[in-house]
Order: structure tokens, then sequence, then C-alpha cells
């Protein structure tokens, strides 16, 4: 019971704040935390990123192997994304099969890229119906303190901006690699932003403190001419259509100012 | 059963290849309370879709651990039967089931008194016996009306539609043929009609901003329709009157005004 009591307190203390356009941390409502991106850290992979936001940690790999391709999509590559909660990464993480939390992050962050079309899976086949390359996006948290999903569409975004195929040639119906990398071709770049509800009022990047208090969390993906290309609604609180639209547009401008800083055009 | 795909899905007055016209949803039957042993139970057709939800509780909670001390724990399972759908699913919950299932849950959650009843489980099966695109809304439509059939006190009925985009139409209910025509978008909406909240939103595709509004302003005029049709079924269960209790009822009034 203390516990709830505790959380009843801290809830309040947060959504005063929050009703005078203040934050804990000392941010505005639609700024985010300080963020960090550092690319091709893991040698290994074809692929890595890893973005702090805040305390929040992320590291995500690309690896990209030869496989088959979905039976109704014979002549597109295949892209596969998965979320570990690492236990080293929260008290509140445990070892064992992915629970809904995880299933949720590696699918929103799989709808970003999915539907915006980012990845040019049209040139991952080798031979159609048959062999075409499977990208996995691992999505690995190493520390929570709130807002994973952005930090895993970011990070995500800049692997695959990191990410080099290997060339090779089809000899005799086998595949042989050659020396020599490309980058791995995309056409899009998601960005999501995620808003948390508290106190009726809208703010962006929710920290762990705020996740904890909110009534419910909205994430939109904005593609790189704004379009919405996913969205999810998370929690037990409700949303006006009204607040929705706002969402968007607030949306719109933090795409912008988060996609700057990990493509370099 | 194979669906063929038509070459459009739309034509050039606006009729949609089911017949259809751009707004305009798919028939909706619904009949609450025919599970004997669920607390609560109704089923759903919208268009090919055939739904079941059936609701057990408040009932005491097993794994203990998952007692909530504030309210009860309200938990969801969304699942769809291995021949439910063109190629034999597997019966292990996927990704996708797992999903919904906590979608769902939140969807409903806000709708329900849970504080009511702490420490207890609120349990919460819908069976999807055949999909035809749409069926967490479907799901969470018929779901509602079996949380309300199981008799536990409810803020306001949770109704759900999906809106979105076919071959550059924005359209209502969108069936499992348009949902994976390309270049299209699907926006799942539930949505409380009394109180004016939205307790689910997510969208795939891709869509502008103006066409975001408009689908969401869609959506929502859906739900309110759908949200009517969960009240006819709930007065077709709830206030049939038997037809020897009709004629007492008469013979009340005629007194009573006498």
């Amino acid at each position: 019971m203390s516990s709830i009591m505790a959380a009843k307190v801290r809830a309040k203390r947060v959504a005063q704040l929050i009703a005078r356009g203040k934050r804990l941390d000392g941010r505005e409502v639609d700024s985010y935390r300080e963020i960090q991106i550092e690319s091709g850290l893991i040698e290994r992979a074809e692929g890595s990123a890893r973005v702090r936001m805040g305390k929040t940690e992320v590291l995500v790999g690309v690896k990209i192997e030869m496989g088959e391709p979905f039976p109704d999509t014979p002549n597109e590559g295949v892209l596969t994304v998965n979320a570990e909660l690492v236990p080293l990464a929260s008290p509140t993480f445990e070892a064992g099969p992915p629970d809904e939390n995880s299933i949720e992050l590696a699918r929103v962050v799989d709808r970003g890229i999915r539907e915006s079309k980012t990845i040019a899976t049209e040139n991952l086949v080798i031979e159609p119906g048959k062999n075409v390359f499977v990208v996995f996006v691992d999505v690995y948290v190493l520390n929570h303190d709130g807002n994973l999903i952005d930090a895993s569409a970011l990070a995500a975004l800049a692997a695959l901006l990191n990410t080099k195929m290997f060339n090779y040639e089809v000899k005799e119906g086998e595949v042989k690699i050659k020396p020599g990398y490309k980058p791995l071709p995309l056409n899009n770049y998601p960005i999501a932003v995620t808003f948390a509800k508290i106190n009726d009022k809208l703010i962006v990047d929710p920290w762990l403190e705020e996740e904890q208090v909110m009534d419910a969390r909205l994430t939109m993906a904005v593609e790189k001419d704004g379009k919405v290309c996913a969205m999810q609604k998370g929690g037990y609180g409700t949303f006006t259509a009204q607040q929705v639209l706002e969402a968007g547009k607030i949306a719109q401008q933090k795409a912008t100012e988060l996609r700057a800083l990990v493509v370099k055009e | 059963m194979s669906q063929k795909k038509p070459e459009k899905l739309i034509d050039e007055k606006g009729i949609r290849y089911d017949g259809r016209k751009l707004d305009e949803m798919r028939p909706v039957k619904i009949e609450v309370g025919i599970l004997s042993n669920a607390d609560g139970s109704a089923y759903i057709e919208q268009g090919k879709n055939r739904i079941l939800a059936a609701v057990y509780g408040p009932r005491e909670i097993h794994p203990k651990h998952q007692a909530l001390p504030d309210r009860a724990a309200l938990r969801c399972r969304y699942h769809m039967a291995p021949f439910s759908v063109q190629e034999r699913k597997s019966p292990a919950p996927s990704r996708r089931e797992l999903e919904i299932s906590k979608v769902m849950r939140e969807a409903l959650e806000p709708s329900v008194f849970t504080e009511y009843y702490p420490r207890t489980a609120i349990d919460l099966f819908v069976e999807v016996l055949q999909a035809d695109g749409g069926t967490r809304c479907a799901g969470i439509t018929v779901a509602s009306l079996a949380l309300a059939d199981a008799g536990i006190p409810m803020r306001d009925l949770v109704a759900a539609c999906a809106a979105g985009k076919v071959e550059d139409h924005l359209v209502l209910d969108l069936n499992d043929v348009e949902d994976k025509s390309s270049d299209g978008a699907d926006m799942p909406i539930a949505y409380m009609p009394s109180l004016n909240a939205v307790t689910l939103l997510q969208m795939d595709g891709m869509l502008t901003p103006e066409e975001f509004e408009q689908v969401l302003t869609m959506g929502i005029e859906g739900c309110k329709q759908i949200g009517q049709l969960q009240k006819e079924a709930l007065k077709a269960k709830y206030t049939v009157v038997k037809e020897g209790e009709a004629e007492k009822g008469e013979e009340a009034e005629e007194e009573a005004k006498e």
C-alpha cells in the first residue's frame, strides 16, 4: 500500500508542475531530453547504433542473412524487428520469453519502418520466391529511463543508415560473397514521437518518473514528407480527437528536429 | 473458400467491390448473453467476421501475485481459431495476438469501474472464429457488451471501428482485402461515445496530415454508429417483455391511471 500512496503523492506533484507548464527535470512540455547518437560500434553487425536519450540507452544491431521470402511477397526481402528488454536495464525487467511490453515495442518500431517503406525490400531479392536478404533489426534496451519507443526507433533508423550490405554474385545457382560493401538501400526516414497525457495535458518524451504517473501514451511515427506512417496508443487513459490532432501537429515539428540528428543530407 | 482479389477495389462511382459506399459499414449483427457458463457474453458478425467474447468475474485471482491492491485486474486474451483464416493459424498465441490483447485491455479498462473490486480478476476472452479484417475493433465492440452483460459497472460502452485509405479513397470499416491493398492505410479506433474519449488508436500505412484528420473523424463517426447498435443489442436482450408480463404491465398502468 505504501508504494501506492507514494506513487499517488508523486503523481500529484508531477501533475501540478505540468499544469503550470513545468516538468520535474526542468524541461519544457514539448522538448526532448539531450540526445546522443553513436553509429557503428558493433563491428560484427552489418549496422549498429546506440542512442542515449537522457539516461535511457538503447543499442540496435542490424544483421543481414539470406533466407526465404514470405509466400505472398516473393519479390521482396524480409524485415524482422525484435526487441529485448534486457534484465540489466531495469529492476522491472525479467529474463525469459518476450513479454507484451517488448512485443509492443518491437511491433511499433517495425510499423514505422515497414509502413514508410524505409527499406527498399525490392532490391534485396537474390532469386524471386526462393532466396532473399532478411534484415534483422534487434533492439537491445540497456538502460530504461522512459520513452523506449522513441529511443529505439531513432536507434533503429541510425543503425539502418549505418548498415552495409555485402557484395555478391550468383554463379550456377550458388551465391558467392565478393569483397567490398555497399549501403543498405533506404527510401525513407521515419521518426517516432511519443506523448504522455498527464493531468489532461500532453508532454513530449516522457521519462520514467512521468511514465509511471501518466494516464495514457500516444506514439506517432512521421515519415520524411510529413505523412503519419504509424500510430499506437498505450496506457489506461483516453484522448479526445482534439488532443490527437494537436499531438499530430507537434509530432511533425519534433520529427523534423530529430531526423536532422541522424540523417545528414 | 479462397478470396479472389478484384482488379479494382473501388469503381469510378465510389462504390467498393463488395457494393458498399465509401463511408458505409459492413452489416453488423450482435447478440448478447449467449454462453451459459460465462458471467457475461456476446457474439458479433461484422461482414464475414465472427467473434465471440466471454467475461468471467470479478473472481478470485490466480496467480495471487497478480492481485492489485486498489482495483481489479482486467485480463484480456485475444485469440484466433486455427480455422479462422485462409492459411491455418497455429493455435499458439502469436506476437500479433499478444499485442492486440494488450491494446484491447487498455481500450476497455477506462470504461470499467475496476476500483470497485480490488484484488480480484476480471477475465475477458475474445475468440475470433472467422476473420475478415478489423477483428480487433469488432473484438472490442463485442467484449464491451460481454462486460455489460456480466453486470460489471461501467462508465460507458466502448465501441470500435476502423477507417482508412484504399486506392486513394478514404473509407470506413475496411475488410481484409481492402486492408491488405498496397499504399493504403488503416486506423483502428475505440471510442466511448458518451464521454467523447478515444481509448484505442493505432495506425499503419501513410496519411497526410489532412487525410489523417478526415480519417480520424470518419472513424469516430463509425464508432458512434457501432455504439447505437450495441445499445440496441443490449435492449433486445434485456427489455424483451414476455407476453404474460406485458399484459400485467398494461393492467398495472391502467390501474395507476385510475
